[in-house]
Order: structure tokens, then sequence, then C-alpha cells
């Protein structure tokens, strides 16, 4: 039993140390600011932005070449996290945030022809060649590429209904935003041009 | 008596409960169509047993419970089930929600109900644990969390006191005042039952002292039971607060986050002990509540009994209707109630009052900026600091609101009603919470989306390593052909 223990163990120690030296001489060199931006995007890997996946986009964020706003599914909030993490300044008062939505396939419409489900990258929707597929509302996350590819347009992008349990309370007016929504109307004529002003005819 | 702590916070709002609080409970007669919702309770909505067209007796069961925090719930009346549809919740928001229409019959006939249990008090526990279960039976305070699912806090934790809740500090609601007063007996029976499933040692009564024919008559109920004692708090909102309840009455405050078990207390309102009573000792489910219907524009105030899924409208009819335009129509009580989205809602097992207010009730003034008077600080029952948050929430800065713990608000509303200003701070924090709730949702969302795309790649990835080897299997046969011609 000693020997097993021990050839084991021994077996343990020199693969362990052989792969600790691998790590460390043969590691990839990362940008850290990559890896900290990455992190910060969905990792959803849609390419909506316009990048293969996210790690690309981090790249392009990090090399200072892509607008913080490059996310469609982040929304504001992730552009939000960028730009304070790359010390941009960036206007987000005109930004609206995209409503969530998932894709629905329309049934009567689809002919099986599996484009889509190639596509997600989520392996959000179902179905086999000549059967009809479907989406899966819970794991799609709304990058629409299937709607691109689909050769009869039976693919809609519908948003998520509001229910009892995602439903909360809007934020309530400022004091200032009242004061404008309250301010009266003037309901007074105009002041009429005084006598000295020439009237043109 | 036993010695009071002192409680943290609080307000004095008028309390106007002498509207309903001479009003013996009344029976609403049975309306021409009942509601009865799928959820009325925290936790999964309950699953559906019968289908449009059937026939149903009083207290036979509609649907059961669905999943470990869940509930059942049955039949008020005996009649036909017109359909099950969407109908508008008794919920601000005005959404649809899975509901029940029962048609009643007139009749009033009671399905089979399980059997008495005759001695709860030597029974096992699980029994009577079951039977609450079966019932249905909620937090009828507004809570509306199974009481069964609480019931079990006794196995995890080491529970020396069970506190009845009759403290009753929303202004205008007397519909647990009435029980204690006319169901005492009731109350503590369900009360003790309920001490040995939770193995606890004492029960204590804790009841404002503006309510002192409850008071006594629950002091009478408690005569000759040792280990039952009533106590009077002082009358300041919001003691009915469960946390801030056992505090007063035990001294050990509740840390942030954590359940009241486990600092060895459970509260259970009056309504619920009543029930579980009455489930125990004569096998019936829950399908009623007391309910108090008033109001400044209601022309008669009343604390009516009330079948699950009558209409609000239906109520106030039978109160007899508006004297004027209310400005304000509330469920629940007016400090921690909600606005009702329509008349045409039904009452649910959490409702303990409807309101319609007038303008000279509601009082509503103009907002103006805070002055950094600290009242709502002063005022808030968990020791948060209000005007802190609200400032932060108004500038989108959620995070920092976190920070200062907008999690642990317990919505009461204290800060709203004593701000000099006016501001809706406890409405910036309903917000906060409910957007904190989305974001959190978003971020699991995201990571199961991640989880889901790494998969999928790994699989494209094996997809291809198997290609490659089979190609790689046929390659060495073909190649082969040229070169045997070659060298022959």
């Amino acid at each position: 039993m000693w020997v097993d223990i021990a050839s084991l163990t021994l077996m343990g120690g020199v693969l362990g140390s052989l792969l600790g030296a691998a790590a460390w001489f043969l590691a990839v060199e990362e940008n850290p600011l990559e890896a900290e931006l990455q992190a910060m995007l969905p990792g959803s890997q849609c390419g909506q932005c316009g990048y293969v996946g996210c790690a690309q986009a981090a790249a392009a964020l990090a090399r200072g070449e892509a607008p913080v706003t490059l996310c469609p599914p982040g929304g504001k909030a992730t552009a939000e996290k960028l730009a304070k993490r790359l010390g941009v300044a960036v206007d987000l008062s005109q930004h609206e945030d995209k409503i969530p939505q998932y894709a629905v396939i329309v049934e009567d419409l689809c002919i099986g022809c599996t484009r889509c489900i190639k596509e997600c990258s989520a392996d959000a929707i179902f179905g086999a060649t000549k059967q009809m597929h479907t989406a899966i509302a819970e794991a799609c996350h709304a990058c629409g590429k299937c709607v691109l590819v689909c050769p009869t347009d039976a693919i809609l992008m519908q948003p998520i209904p509001v229910t009892l349990r995602t439903w909360h309370w809007p934020k309530p007016p400022s004091w200032q935003e009242r004061m404008e929504l309250e301010k009266p109307v003037s309901h007074h004529w105009p002041k009429p041009p005084s006598c000295q002003q020439p009237v043109e005819a | 008596m036993a010695r009071l702590f002192p409680m943290r916070g609080g307000v004095h709002p008028e309390y106007r409960k002498e509207l309903t609080s001479e009003k013996a409970i009344i029976n609403l007669p049975l309306p021409d169509l009942l509601y009865i919702p799928l959820q009325q309770h925290v936790g999964a909505p309950s699953e559906l047993l019968v289908a449009a067209g059937a026939r149903v007796r009083k207290g036979q069961m509609l649907a059961r419970s669905d999943g470990k925090v869940s509930t059942s719930q049955h039949a008020p009346t005996s009649g036909l089930i017109k359909a099950i549809g969407d109908i508008t919740a008794p919920h601000p928001s005005g959404l649809p929600q899975p509901t029940i229409l029962l048609e009643p019959d007139g009749a009033d006939a009671w399905a089979e109900l399980p059997e008495p249990i005759a001695d709860p008090f030597s029974v096992d526990p699980k029994v009577i644990r079951e039977r609450v279960a079966w019932a249905g039976i909620v937090g009828m305070g507004g809570a509306v969390f199974p009481a069964a699912v609480k019931l079990d806090l006794g196995n995890q934790y080491k529970i020396d006191t069970l506190v009845i809740n009759g403290a009753e500090c929303e202004p205008y609601i007397t519909a647990d005042d009435r029980i204690m007063q006319e169901h005492a007996d009731e109350v503590m029976d369900g009360a003790r039952i309920m001490a040995r499933v939770l193995n606890a040692a004492r029960v204590v009564v804790g009841i404002e002292d503006n309510k002192p024919q409850a008071i006594r008559a629950m002091q009478w109920a408690a005569e000759g039971f040792a280990e039952v004692s009533v106590m009077a708090v002082p009358a300041r909102y919001p003691m009915g607060y469960a946390h801030e309840l056992i505090l007063a009455i035990t001294g050990h405050e509740t840390p942030a986050g954590k359940r009241t078990a486990e600092i060895g207390a459970v509260a259970y309102n009056v309504g619920t002990a009543r029930a579980v009573a009455q489930a125990v000792r004569l096998g019936r489910p829950l399908i009623s509540r007391v309910v108090t219907v008033s109001g400044g524009a209601l022309r008669h105030p009343a604390n009516l009994l009330a079948p699950i899924g009558a209409r609000v409208a239906d109520l106030i009819e039978y109160c007899g209707g508006f004297t004027l335009s209310p400005a304000r129509l509330v469920i629940g009580g007016p400090m921690m109630g909600q606005p009702l989205p329509s008349l045409d809602i039904p009452v649910v097992k959490g409702t303990a009052g409807i309101l319609a207010l007038s303008a000279a009730e509601v009082g509503e003034r103009p907002q103006s900026p805070c002055i950094r008077c600290g009242a709502c600080i002063e005022a808030c029952p968990v020791g948060l600091a209000p005007l802190e948050m609200a400032a932060l929430i108004r500038k989108d800065n959620l995070e920092g609101a976190a920070r200062l713990g907008v999690e642990d608000c317990i919505g009461c509303g204290s800060c709203s009603w004593i701000c000099p200003s006016h501001i809706p701070l406890v409405q910036y924090f309903h917000y906060a919470n409910g957007m904190l709730n989305h974001q959190e949702q978003e971020r699991r969302r995201n990571e199961r989306t991640k989880t889901l795309v790494e998969a999928h790649h790994l699989r494209l990835e094996k997809q291809a390593a198997a290609k490659q080897a089979a190609q790689a299997a046929r390659k060495p046969s073909t190649p082969k052909a040229p070169n045997d011609k070659a060298s022959a």
C-alpha cells in the first residue's frame, strides 16, 4: 500500500510541477484592461456590435477604436460602466435602452430549414430539418441574428411582457419636475407693440 | 405586567379608528360572482384543480399548493365555475392575473370536510402543520406568507416566544380589533395550537394600548393558561411590523436581512391564529376574511366578513356607496396600502381594509426641496437615513443607496409622513428596490446566457474535432492508391 501511495504522490507532484511550469513559461500575454472590460460585457457573443465576440469587442474598446455605446444588449448600464473604467465622458441622456425582447417563431411560416438553429449562439432554438422550430423564450438573449437569416420571415422579435412578478414602481418626479408639470399656463394677451416702433407694412 | 422595551423611530398618525371600531363584524351577503385569484400569497401560484363548467361545493379545494412556498385556494361557497381567465389583480400595476370565476348557486352547501382534530395538544405536530397547509392559511396581517411554511421554523430554530400580533397600527383599520373583541377564544386557541407546533414556551399577545376592549377580551381568554400573557404596547406606527413588535416585547432586535426566528421569536397575526383554530377544530379552510371598509367618502363604514373573491365594488355598495367623490381609493391601510387600480378587483386573503378617502383626509400638499432637518432619520424604525438615500436615488445612484441599506427599508412610509417638505421618500425606495431587483434578475439572465453560449461553443469545437478525426481516419486509404501505382 505504501508503494502505491508513494508512487501516486510522486506522480502527482511531478505532473503538478510540470503543469505549473508550463503555465508560467507558456503563458499567453493578456492585456489586463481587456480582461476587465470583457467582464463588463454581457458575454453572450451575439455579435451585434460588429465584432466576432465579446473578447474582440473588449480588445477594440481597450485600443480606443470602439465607442463605449457599442453593446446594444448591455444597454445604458454597461455603457456607463465602460465609460467609467475607460475614463471617457459620454452623453447618455439621449441613449434609450432597447425594450427587452425575445424571438418568437410563427409556426405557420416556418419551413424547417434549420438556418436559425445554426445561427443561434445560445442554443435557444429547437427543431430539426423539415420539422417545425420553436424558440425557448427563457434562453433567448434577443441578439436578433435568427431574424436576419430566416428565408420566410417567420421570426419576430417581441417585447417581454411585464408581469406581476417583474413590475415595479416608476421613479417619482422630483420637486423641480413637479413644478414644471404643474406650472400654470399663461392666458393673457401678448404685449402690444409700442407706438415708437415703425409698423412694418 | 412584563417590562416593555423602547421602540426605535415611528410616528403618530391620526388613528381615525372611531369610524368603525364600535361596529360589530357583519356578514356580507353573497355577491353574484366571486373572483378567486390563483396567487394571493408570497411564493409560487397555486396549481389549478378544476375546469370551467365544474360544480363545486363550499370549502372544496380549487387549486393546490405548487412548490415549497405556496398554498391552496378553496371555494368560498357552492356554485358553478363559470370560467378561468385573466382578471385585474389587486395590485397597483393593474396587470391581469389568472383567476377562477365562481358563480354561487345560493345553496351554500359544504363539501366533505376533513375530520376536526379533537385534541390538538396531543397529536403529532405534523398533523397540525398538514392541516394548516391544506386550509390555505396565509399571514393575514398583509404579508400573506404561507402559515404552514412558517410553522416549520420550529424545526430549524429554537423558538421561545410566539408573538400574536394584535397591534394593528395602521389608521382606520379595525378588523383585528373586532376579531379580538368578538372571537378572543378562537384566537387564543389558535395561538396555543401554533405554540405547540413551534415548541414555543410562551405566547405573548401584543396589542396597542388604544384598544382597551380588545386587551380586556384577550386577557379574559388567556385566563387559566400560564404560558400566555397579553401585553399592551404603546400606540405608535409601525408597531404592527413584526420586527418592531418583537423588539418591544422581547428586547431583541432582528439583524438586517434575517428572520425573526433567528432571535427565537415568531409572529402571527390574530386573524391567522383564528383561521388556524377554525382549520384544526372545525376542519374549515380559509374562505373568508374580515375587511374594514372605511374612509370619509363612504356612507356607512363597516367591518365586513367577506368571502374571498368578492369584488371591492360589492363591499362598497353594501356600505351605502360614496357620499362624495373619493380623492383616493386604497387597499390596505393609508400608510402602507396600495392605490386601487379599479373597483372591479377581488378581496383576497391579505386584504385587511378598503378605504375611500376624501380630499381633506388625503391632504396632499406640494413637494418642496429637502431642508435636511433629519426628521425622517428619527422616524425610521429600521435606522436608515431616508434623506441621503432619496438624494442618491434621485441622481440614479442605486448602488450608493444600496450601500446605505435601501434594501432593509420596510416601506412603512413613516419618513414620507413626517417630511415637512412632503418629499415622496418611501416612493423613491419602492422604485429603488424594484430597480435593484430588476438589475439582479438581468444579471442572472446574463449569467445564464453566458453558460449557454459557452456550452454552444464547446459543442461546436467538439463537432469540429470529431470531423477532423473522421477525415484523418479516412485520409490514409486515399493517398495510398496512387503511391502503390507509382511503385508498381
